[in-house]
């Protein structure tokens, strides 16, 4: 099951559809890498809303997938991590440290917005 | 409560309606989280967190088969009832090569697989009971429970 991933302005927006196996998780991380790689991109949402678990694989291919994108010069955020999700998360021991989350694609993108508005004005 | 008063108790928690799940490939990982939580689910699990913590508990333990196990291994999961409570048993058991130092296996961060050694430790936390019995050179099988509160 890929993820689709669609381009609006100069953001990327994955949204993960259903349970993820570890194979389509790194084929996410493939395809967002690339799509930042070689288009004028500097802002990726995926939402994981209808993920039915974050394990310790996905926890970290996400965070690796943020890292990534940090690399090329783009900002990341993570979506829709349900309080259920999260409550085991933290059972697990397992962070999100240094990627940055949003409550759901609206405050995503205000988020975004805001973080690249910021960068544009320093730089 | 009546039934459970005629349950002979020294046998422990008593186990119905085994799921059995083959480990082939981590694409079956999956499969064995989604077919526990329906389990759980029929086992009278309500809230979204203690099914979450089950489907991840299940993720963790069919995971640690995929990566450190000869494979196939299985996972079985039932429904296990014991003194009037009602909950959902998983048990996940290979034939890989086992491991040499519970403790160690049991402490977080430590991991042989590149990892990140969250796993067992884990699952002690998002479970109610646990066990795991393990043979060098044999294989290791974790038992894990979790009661509808």
């Amino acid at each position: 099951m890929s993820v689709p991933i669609l381009k609006q302005g100069t953001y990327l927006i994955a949204v993960i559809q259903s349970a993820l196996g570890d194979a389509d998780l790194l084929m996410l991380q493939n395809d967002l890498t690339e799509m930042v790689g070689e288009s004028n991109v500097n802002g990726v949402i995926v939402d994981v809303s209808a993920l039915d678990v974050m394990d310790s694989f996905s926890t970290r291919t996400l965070r690796s997938i943020a890292y990534m994108i940090k690399l090329c010069g783009a900002e990341m955020v993570i979506v829709g991590v349900k309080p259920e999700i999260a409550f085991s998360m933290v059972q697990l021991g397992l962070t999100l440290e240094g990627v940055i989350t949003a409550l759901d694609l609206d405050e995503g993108l205000a988020l975004l917005d805001r973080e690249i508005g910021k960068r544009g004005e320093n730089g | 409560m009546a039934e459970a008063r005629n349950e002979p108790e020294r046998g422990g928690p008593r186990a119905s309606r085994n799921v059995r799940v083959v480990i082939n490939s981590e694409s079956d990982i999956v499969a064995a989280r989604q077919k526990g939580r329906a389990l759980a689910e029929e086992a009278g699990f309500k809230h979204s967190s203690d099914l979450a913590a089950i489907a991840t508990a299940i993720s963790e333990l069919t995971r640690n088969i995929v990566e450190y196990a000869a494979l196939p291994g299985e996972i079985d999961l039932r429904q296990a009832q014991w003194l009037g409570k009602t909950g959902i048993e998983i048990i996940a058991r290979d034939t890989g090569p086992g491991i040499p130092d519970i403790g160690q296996a049991m402490t977080d961060g430590y991991s042989t697989g590149g990892g990140l050694g969250l796993g067992l430790p884990g699952v002690t936390r998002l479970m109610d009971d646990f066990e795991i019995k393990s043979r060098v050179g044999k294989g290791t099988t974790v038992m894990a429970r979790k009661w509808v509160p």
